[in-house]
C-alpha cells in the first residue's frame, strides 16, 4: 500500500514536470532539426539554424537591444525601488500603509493596460516610440517588484548599524553608499537579476512601445507571422538560455552572499 | 581623550509617558559610570540624550564644559557601543575598526595602523581580515569596542553591551572593559539592569527608576549605605522592617518595630532624623544577621526560628520566622542550620539603614 502510494506521487510529480517542461525540451529539440519544419519526425540533427540566426543581422540587433533594455531598465528600477524602500523603512510617512500599496499596485495590473496607458500619455507629450520608451515601460513594470523585494530585506537591526555609521562621523549620502546598499547588496542584486529576466522577455509593452529598433520578442514575433521555422526554434531557445543564465548568476550572487551575512 | 559630563535637568517626554524626569547628574573626566535600574527607568533614553540620538524635552548636555544638547552625534566627541554590537556585516574587522576614521578622513596607511593598534588592543589583530559574522560574541564585542575606541571619544556610551553573552563569558568581558577603561582613561557611561555587573566595574554607580536618580555613590556606599528604598532593594536582597520613631536621645533614636523596640545611632538615619511619631522603615542585609558572637556592640531582634534553608556555595540562605514577620539571613557556610532552629536575630547597630518613606536623592 505505502510502496503504491510513493509510486502514484512520484508519477504525479512526474506528470507534473513534464507538463511544465514539455514545451521548453519540444522547442530546443526542434531547434536541432535537419529539415524546414519544427514538427515531428525529428529527420535528424544539426546547427545549421543557430548558424543561420547568429548571422542575422536584424535578430542580432535586437538581442542587443534587448540586452541594453533589460540592463538599464533594471538598474533604473532598483535605485527608484531602493529609494523609495530606504525612505519607507526609515521615516515615518504619512498614510505610509497606503503610499506602499500604490506603489506595488501596478503588479496585479495586467501589462496589456499599462502598455496602452503609457502609450496614450507619450501621445500626449508626442514623444517618439523609440527603446527608451521600451525602457520607460519597463522600469515602470519592474519597480514594483524591486521595491516590495528590497523593502522587506530591510529590518530593524539596520537601523542601529546606520546609526553606529551616523555616530562614528559619516554624513547621510555615506551612510547611505557605504554601509546601507552593500548592506542589502543581496536582495538588491536580486531585485535586478530578477527585473533583467522579466525585461528580457517582455512581450506586449515592448511591442506597443516600439517602431523601427525592436527587442528580441518583438522580432521572434514578427518572425513568426511568416510561418513556423527551425530558426524561431533556435533563437527561442537562446532566449531560454540567457534567461536561465540569468538566474542561475541571481542565485549564486544572493544565496553567497546571504549565507555570508548570517 | 577624556572630558568631563554634565547633565542640567534633563528631561525627556514621549506623549504621556516621562521617560526621563529632571535629572541632574555631574561625571568626571575618566570617570567609569554605571546607569542602573530595571527596564523603563530611563537609563538607555540617558544614554541616547548622551549620545545625541534623542535630543531632550527640556535640560542641558555640556561635555567638556562645551553645551552638547543640540549637537549632532556625529559632531559630538562621543561614540556608542550598542547592545547587538551594529557591526558593519560586510566590512573586515580592520574596515569596521578604520571606519570612524575614514570618515574623517585619514589616509589609508595611517587609517589601517590605527585600526590594527585597537584590534590589538582588544586582542583580535590575527583576525583583521575577518568578516563579523565569522566571529564569536564575545569577540564582536570586542570589535564594536576597537571601532569606538579607534576615534579617540572623550566619552564612550556602552549600551547593555554585555547583556547577550553568557554569565561566564560576561565575567570575563567586565574585568576586560574595566581594565581597557584604565589603560584609556576615556570617561565610559555604561548602561545596565545587572546589579553585579555593575558593582564589578563602576567607580560610580547611578541607581535609576521610573525617569528619575534613586541614588549616586561607590558600589560599596551603594550597596552598605543606600539612599532609597528602591535603591536598597534592587543592589541586593535587603530586609525591610517598618518601625515607628519614639523617641530620639542624645546619640541615640529608638524605634518601634513589630520585633520590639531597638536604639539606633544617629549614622543610621541616611535619609535625615525624622521626627518623634514619623513612620521609617529599617533596610537590613541578610548576611548581617552573623553578629551573634562578636565582640562589638550589637541590637538584638529578639529570636526567630528556621523555617527553610538552602546551600548557596558561599553562603547559606534561611528562611526565619520571627513574631509572625518573614525575613532572610544569610548565614556562614561553616554553619549548618537546621530547619526548626533558633536563631539569634542580632546584629552591629551600624549595618542597619533606617529610611523615611519616599526617601531618594532629590532633583
Amino acid at each position: 500500500m505505502r510502496h503504491l502510494t510513493t509510486a502514484l506521487a512520484a508519477t504525479y510529480a512526474g506528470l507534473l514536470y513534464l507538463f511544465i517542461f514539455l514545451p521548453v525540451i519540444v522547442l530546443v529539440l526542434f531547434s536541432f532539426q535537419d529539415g524546414t519544419l519544427p514538427v515531428p519526425p525529428l529527420n535528424g540533427l544539426t546547427l545549421r539554424w543557430y548558424e543561420a540566426i547568429f548571422a542575422d543581422g536584424k535578430l542580432m540587433a535586437a538581442l542587443g537591444n534587448s540586452l541594453i533594455v533589460a540592463i538599464l531598465s533594471s538598474a533604473v528600477a532598483c535605485i527608484l525601488g531602493f529609494l523609495a524602500a530606504y525612505a519607507f523603512a526609515r521615516y515615518t510617512l504619512p498614510a505610509s500603509g497606503l503610499l506602499r500599496g500604490l506603489i506595488v499596485a501596478p503588479m496585479t495590473v495586467s501589462t496589456l493596460i499599462i502598455g496602452l496607458g503609457l502609450l496614450s500619455v507619450l501621445n500626449l507629450t508626442g514623444m517618439r516610440l523609440s527603446l527608451l520608451t521600451v525602457g520607460i515601460g519597463h522600469v515602470v513594470i519592474n519597480l514594483p517588484l524591486c521595491f516590495a523585494i528590497i523593502y522587506a530585506s530591510m529590518g530593524g537591526h539596520q537601523v542601529n548599524i546606520e546609526r553606529a555609521a551616523r555616530d562614528l562621523g559619516a554624513k547621510d549620502w555615506q551612510v547611505t553608499l557605504l554601509v546601507t546598499a552593500p548592506m542589502l547588496a543581496p536582495s538588491i542584486l536580486a531585485a535586478f537579476f530578477l527585473s533583467v529576466t522579466f525585461s528580457w522577455d517582455e512581450f506586449i509593452v515592448a511591442f506597443l512601445l516600439s517602431r523601427f529598433d525592436v527587442t528580441l520578442p518583438v522580432e521572434i514575433w514578427s518572425m513568426l507571422r511568416s510561418g513556423l521555422d527551425p530558426r524561431t526554434n533556435a533563437i527561442g531557445s537562446v532566449v531560454f538560455l540567457v534567461s536561465v543564465a540569468f538566474l542561475i548568476i541571481m542565485e549564486l550572487a544572493v544565496f553567497r552572499k546571504t549565507g555570508k551575512s548570517s | 581623550m577624556t572630558a568631563d559630563v554634565s547633565i542640567r535637568n534633563a528631561t525627556k517626554v514621549f506623549g504621556a509617558f516621562r521617560a526621563l524626569d529632571d535629572v541632574s547628574l555631574d561625571i568626571a573626566a575618566g570617570e567609569f559610570i554605571v546607569l542602573l535600574g530595571p527596564s523603563g527607568c530611563g537609563k538607555t533614553t540617558l544614554l541616547s540624550i548622551l549620545g545625541g540620538f534623542i535630543e531632550p524635552t527640556s535640560g542641558t548636555i555640556a561635555i567638556g564644559g562645551r553645551d552638547m544638547t543640540h549637537v549632532s552625534p556625529a559632531k559630538r566627541p562621543t561614540t556608542t557601543m550598542f547592545q547587538d554590537y551594529a557591526l558593519f556585516p560586510h566590512m573586515c574587522l580592520r574596515d569596521n575598526v578604520g571606519f570612524g576614521l575614514r570618515m574623517r578622513g585619514m589616509g589609508k596607511a595611517e587609517r589601517y595602523e590605527k585600526a590594527f593598534s585597537y584590534l590589538d588592543l582588544v586582542g583580535l589583530k590575527a583576525s583583521s581580515a575577518k568578516k563579523p559574522h565569522e566571529l564569536s560574541g564575545g569577540q564582536r564585542q570586542r570589535v564594536a569596542l576597537a571601532r569606538a575606541l579607534a576615534v579617540d571619544p572623550d566619552v564612550l556610551l556602552l549600551d547593555e553591551p554585555l547583556g547577550a553573552l553568557d554569565l561566564k563569558l560576561r565575567r570575563q568581558m567586565q574585568d576586560e572593559l574595566k581594565a581597557i577603561q584604565k589603560r584609556v582613561g576615556t570617561t565610559f557611561v555604561h548602561v545596565t539592569h545587572d546589579q553585579e555587573e555593575a558593582m564589578a566595574i563602576a567607580d560610580r554607580i547611578v541607581v535609576m527608576n521610573k525617569g528619575r536618580i534613586e541614588d549616586v555613590g561607590t558600589p560599596a556606599s551603594i550597596y552598605m549605605r543606600p539612599r532609597s528604598l528602591f535603591s536598597a532593594g534592587f543592589m541586593g536582597e535587603v530586609n525591610l522592617l517598618p518601625a515607628k520613631v519614639r523617641g530620639t536621645a542624645a546619640n541615640e533614636t529608638e524605634v518601634e518595630t513589630a520585633l520590639g523596640r531597638v536604639a539606633l545611632p544617629a549614622s543610621a538615619f541616611v535619609s535625615g532624623m525624622p521626627a518623634t511619631g514619623h513612620d521609617v522603615t529599617l533596610c537590613i542585609r541578610p548576611e548581617h544577621f552573623r553578629s551573634a558572637n562578636t565582640a562589638t556592640p550589637t541590637i538584638s531582634l529578639g529570636r526567630g526560628r528556621i523555617t527553610d534553608s538552602a546551600f548557596f556555595g558561599t553562603h547559606h540562605r534561611c528562611h526565619v520566622a520571627a513574631d509572625g514577620l518573614a525575613l532572610t539571613a544569610h548565614l556562614p557556610q561553616t554553619e549548618a542550620p537546621e530547619v526548626g532552629a533558633e536563631l539569634d536575630l542580632r546584629l552591629k547597630a551600624d549595618s542597619i539603614v533606617v529610611l523615611q518613606a519616599g526617601a531618594g536623592v532629590g532633583p
